[in-house]
């Protein structure tokens, strides 16, 4: 296909053939122009209630049926109705092939737009980005969530609607400590841990020399401190993965539970890093899409005026408002995302003297997409920004850094502005605000009460004075103590291990019967 | 290239209806009470129309851990005029701080539209039919006949003319029977042919003759007919009666009250039958049957005789409502006033023919706007009523006065219960 194979559309009105034609002119760029390395690409179209009802089950095309689903679905039918809120343009599914969705109601060029934003720029994300490598199977997905649509429907058959419920519930509550964080961490089993002491032994009578027996050591630990240290190795304990905890060790649940409950955790984990990557993964799409468009528009291959429909959707996916604008709502991660990739762009190809000091590693290169293409695959959110928000970004979106302090009588203050003195505050801040450490309490299992009551003990550390919301933490401790079916406590401690507050939560008769 | 565009708008599996109807079952009782409230302020025409209702969140939180408080850094966009070591004062801080505050009890209760299906269904979840003696004959089951395919015997009236052609047709070509036009072209050749192609082409015709003859054009092995099957069918049909006083003492909100009485039940009788007809009689002090404008709006005047109206309905179900095929339900609205000498032969005619063919048997007496209904003095029909009811007539009555009461007291007759009627208000 040559450069310049004619207009891809006229006007509003598409038809597959066109959905083809612009596909195949949004791969050749792609492919030869970006570089782009892409899962094989399914689309399909919907209807607007398709796409209601495919965000209301977190965006997923089959999902087990669960009526919070519904309560979603009714919530957000609601505002829709009343045009509070658009429907988003497309969603995408990470999986191999990569599905997107594309309304029905678009026109031609918000078609393009978003099968350049989608089937490409997501798209690439997903398959290079190493978090999404690491944590999250695309070929496997679209199969196990199939697997637990039928598995959830048959437990519904043989144990009932409301026990099911029950427990998916209750996982759902936990479902944001359902996830692990660090990866390549083995657990221990106890043959291995017999035939590692076994070893251990081997080799300390090998090398048995009573010389060692005098020198001095500090006191010995008590064997109680020993037992409880053991207890706690052996349950993998402390475990910030409460699930995980719940499936593997919790003592009266029912194996279908623990599948229930395996099943969520799963969903958590394959969306966590799509929590960690909001800004890089809007960014790279936008920033494809972009460049997608405007080369078809110098091909000629769509009009002035379908270009002028797209830079006007593109200019609303991308407006940051100001602080004060009564429309602010945070930072708007498209914007973000959009204005780094493009500030890397210039970087790259005509730096100035300040670009040079702070980025010498990329200052000047030239190749732009060799450069992109790394920051996409290696780079999260949080680091992300610290690495690359440059001065004069800062500059143009006039960031400053508030700090509130409830203790301090006087007010808020403004600890740093867009200048010299305040570039690397602001840049440390604001990649904290995206660090997945600080955006989830940090709450762990600490230990289980085996020789007594069975009670299981969390503690939350609490990270500058941010307590958990008192009526939601017992609701969610509820859902724990049914699951575990003894009781529950949770202490919320301060870094200095001051006990601040402190929960107990009974299970309720209902779960022990089940 | 690899790449599929698939068109998934016809096939939309119908998820969000599952889960929607599983939000619905576990919010019930919540939606319930929203709807009676949120139907209270409405007009009966509107009460099928569906419609939006906000239910508290209680119970249907879906909760996690959330934190609050603290000590709190952001970092914002849109630095106008403060440098590094401003102190804002706290009542105007940052633009977003405010929205941050409210923000976790922005989903304390929330509003969402329900359909029309769904409305008319949860309001009138909690009512059922009055369980009366007579239950059994509405479920009584008729037969009834239902085409079921075809046969290869049957009566020749049944005969499947168009299947049977068509089987025939293929038979046909199946077995190369000749067509008339191809022998007529031979025959008209023979009239030009030489000798000896004639004798040629004689033979040809006479072989196409013969297998044409073989081959008939109908064979019995092509017949079909129409199969009837009988299956048994519910009752699903009621009628229902609105009789109506309309002398003079009857005022404009009467009817009116009296009107969307007759409404809701018959919203409700729809919902339980297929078929549901109505009969209107308005009686002064000599019944006719009417249709429903001149039923409500008619002018009338006269003397007041119940007993002319129960006669008229009596005599319409013994001519077009067989009870055995027919669900029948009446309700009376009157203000209560009846001619002395009518209560006996009103009293009987009840009890001997019509209470034992009716499913449900209600009076509503209807006061003046303003009045409260437990002040109207008992009137000569409520008392005539009450005395057949303490004598064990299956009859439901109750006093309106005013339209609000409408709903609660349509409710209350239909409420579920384990015992017969209780003691009326």
């Amino acid at each position: 296909m040559t450069a310049t194979a004619g207009r891809l559309f006229e006007g509003a009105d598409w038809d597959f053939a066109t959905l083809q034609r612009i596909l195949e002119a949004c791969e050749t760029i792609a492919r030869t122009e970006l570089g782009l390395d892409v899962y094989p690409n399914q689309i399909e179209v919907i209807t607007a209630e398709q796409m209601l009802d495919a965000y209301s089950s977190v965006g997923m095309p089959l999902f087990y049926k669960h009526w919070s689903f519904g309560k979603h679905f009714a919530y957000h039918e609601a505002s829709y109705r009343k045009g509070l809120m658009g429907l988003a343009y497309e969603i995408v599914i990470n999986s191999s092939p990569c599905i997107s969705y594309l309304m029905e109601e678009n026109t031609a060029t918000m078609q393009a737009l978003v099968i350049a934003h989608a089937a490409f720029g997501h798209n690439h994300f997903f398959k290079n980005n190493y978090l999404f490598k690491q944590w999250t199977d695309a070929d496997g997905i679209l199969d196990y969530l199939e697997f637990a649509k039928s598995y959830v429907a048959q437990c519904e058959e043989r144990h009932g609607r409301l026990a099911v419920e029950h427990t998916l519930d209750a996982a759902h509550a936990l479902m944001s400590h359902g996830v692990d964080r660090y990866p390549g961490k083995k657990k221990l089993d106890l043959r291995d841990e017999e035939k590692r002491a076994g070893k251990r032994r081997l080799y300390e009578e090998g090398t048995f020399n009573d010389l060692w027996r005098t020198v001095p050591a500090g006191r010995a630990k008590t064997s109680a401190v020993l037992n409880v240290e053991r207890r706690r190795t052996l349950l993998g304990l402390p475990q910030e993965n409460l699930l995980y905890f719940l499936e593997k060790t919790a003592p009266r649940l029912q194996a279908w539970q623990r599948e229930l409950i395996r099943i969520v955790r799963h969903i958590a984990q394959y969306f966590y890093p799509q929590g960690q990557t909001k800004v890089m993964n809007e960014g790279t799409a936008t920033y494809v899409h972009y460049r997608i468009m405007s080369r078809l528009h110098e091909q000629g291959r769509i009009t002035d005026g379908n270009f002028l429909e797209f830079l006007q959707s593109h200019t609303n996916v991308v407006f940051q408002p100001e602080f004060d604008d009564p429309r602010f709502s945070g930072f708007n991660p498209y914007a973000l995302g959009f204005a780094m990739m493009q500030d890397i762009e210039r970087i790259v190809t005509t730096p100035e003297q300040e670009d040079r000091e702070w980025f010498p590693d990329i200052a000047g290169t030239g190749d732009v997409m060799a450069v992109l293409r790394d920051v996409w695959a290696n780079y999260r959110d949080e680091s992300f920004i610290a690495q690359f928000l440059s001065p004069k970004l800062m500059r143009q979106l006039r960031l400053f850094h508030l700090h509130d302090d409830p203790e301090e009588r006087a007010g808020i203050t403004v600890d740093a502005i867009h200048n010299e003195r305040g570039y690397r505050r602001i840049r440390r801040e604001l990649a904290r605000q995206y660090d997945v450490g600080y955006i989830d309490a940090n709450i762990e299992v600490i230990d289980v009460d085996l020789a007594g009551d069975r009670r299981l003990m969390l503690r939350h550390t609490v990270v500058k004075g941010a307590q958990l919301n008192e009526t939601d933490a017992k609701r969610v401790l509820q859902h724990l103590a049914d699951l575990w079916s003894y009781d529950v406590s949770l202490v919320e401690v301060d870094t200095s291990d001051k006990v601040l507050k402190e929960y107990v939560l009974n299970p309720r008769a209902l779960a022990s019967a089940a | 290239m690899a790449f599929y565009i698939v068109d998934r708008r016809l096939n939309p599996g119908s998820k969000s209806l599952e889960n929607r109807q599983r939000f619905l079952r576990r919010a019930k009782a919540l939606v319930q009470g929203a709807v009676k409230k949120s139907s209270q302020d409405r007009d009966i025409k509107d009460v099928l129309e569906g419609g939006e209702v906000s239910i508290p969140l209680d119970g249907m939180d879906e909760p996690r851990f959330r934190r609050e408080g603290g000590t709190r850094d952001m970092v914002l966009p849109g630095n106008k005029k403060f440098i590094e070591g401003d102190i804002l004062p706290r009542s105007g801080g940052g633009g977003g701080k405010q929205k941050d505050a409210g923000q976790g009890d922005s989903e304390d209760a929330f509003r969402f539209v329900l359909s029309r299906d769904e409305f008319v269904d949860l309001f009138l979840d909690d009512l059922e039919l009055p369980d009366l003696a007579k239950r059994k004959l509405a479920e009584a089951e008729s037969e009834g006949v239902q085409r079921a395919g075809y046969s290869t015997s049957g009566s020749p009236a049944n005969i499947s003319v168009s299947r049977t052609v068509s089987r025939a047709l293929a038979r046909r070509v199946a077995l190369r029977r000749p067509r008339p036009e191809e022998i007529e072209k031979l025959e008209a050749e023979l009239e030009e042919a030489s000798e000896e192609r004639r004798a040629e082409l004689l033979a040809e015709i006479e072989a196409l003759k013969a297998k044409a003859k073989r081959i008939p054009f109908i064979d019995p092995i092509d017949i079909r007919y129409r199969r009837f099957e009988t299956v048994p069918k519910p009752v699903a049909q009621a009628v229902m009666f609105c009789l109506m006083d309309v002398s003079g003492s009857m005022s404009e909100h009467m009817k009116d009250l009296a009107k969307r009485f007759y409404m809701l039940l018959y919203v409700f009788l729809k919902r339980r039958y297929r078929h549901v007809e109505i009969v209107f009689i308005r009686h002064t002090d000599r019944a006719e049957e009417v249709d429903e404008d001149t039923f409500f709006h008619g002018p009338a005047s006269g003397g007041t005789l119940v007993s002319s109206a129960l006669q008229a309905m009596h005599d319409i179900v013994r001519a077009r409502f067989r009870p055995a095929d027919w669900n029948i339900y009446a309700a009376q609205a009157s203000d209560g006033d009846n001619s002395f000498s009518d209560g006996e032969v009103a009293g009987r005619l009840l009890t001997d023919s019509i209470l034992p063919v009716v499913q449900f048997f209600a009076y509503l007496e209807v006061g003046e706007a303003g009045g409260y209904s437990f002040e109207m003095p008992d009137s000569a029909l409520w008392t005539l009523y009450e005395r057949l009811r303490s004598g064990g007539a299956p009859l439901s009555m109750r006093k309106v006065s005013d339209r609000s009461e409408i709903f609660p007291v349509f409710h209350d007759l239909f409420q579920r219960r384990g015992k017969q009627e209780k003691a009326a208000i």
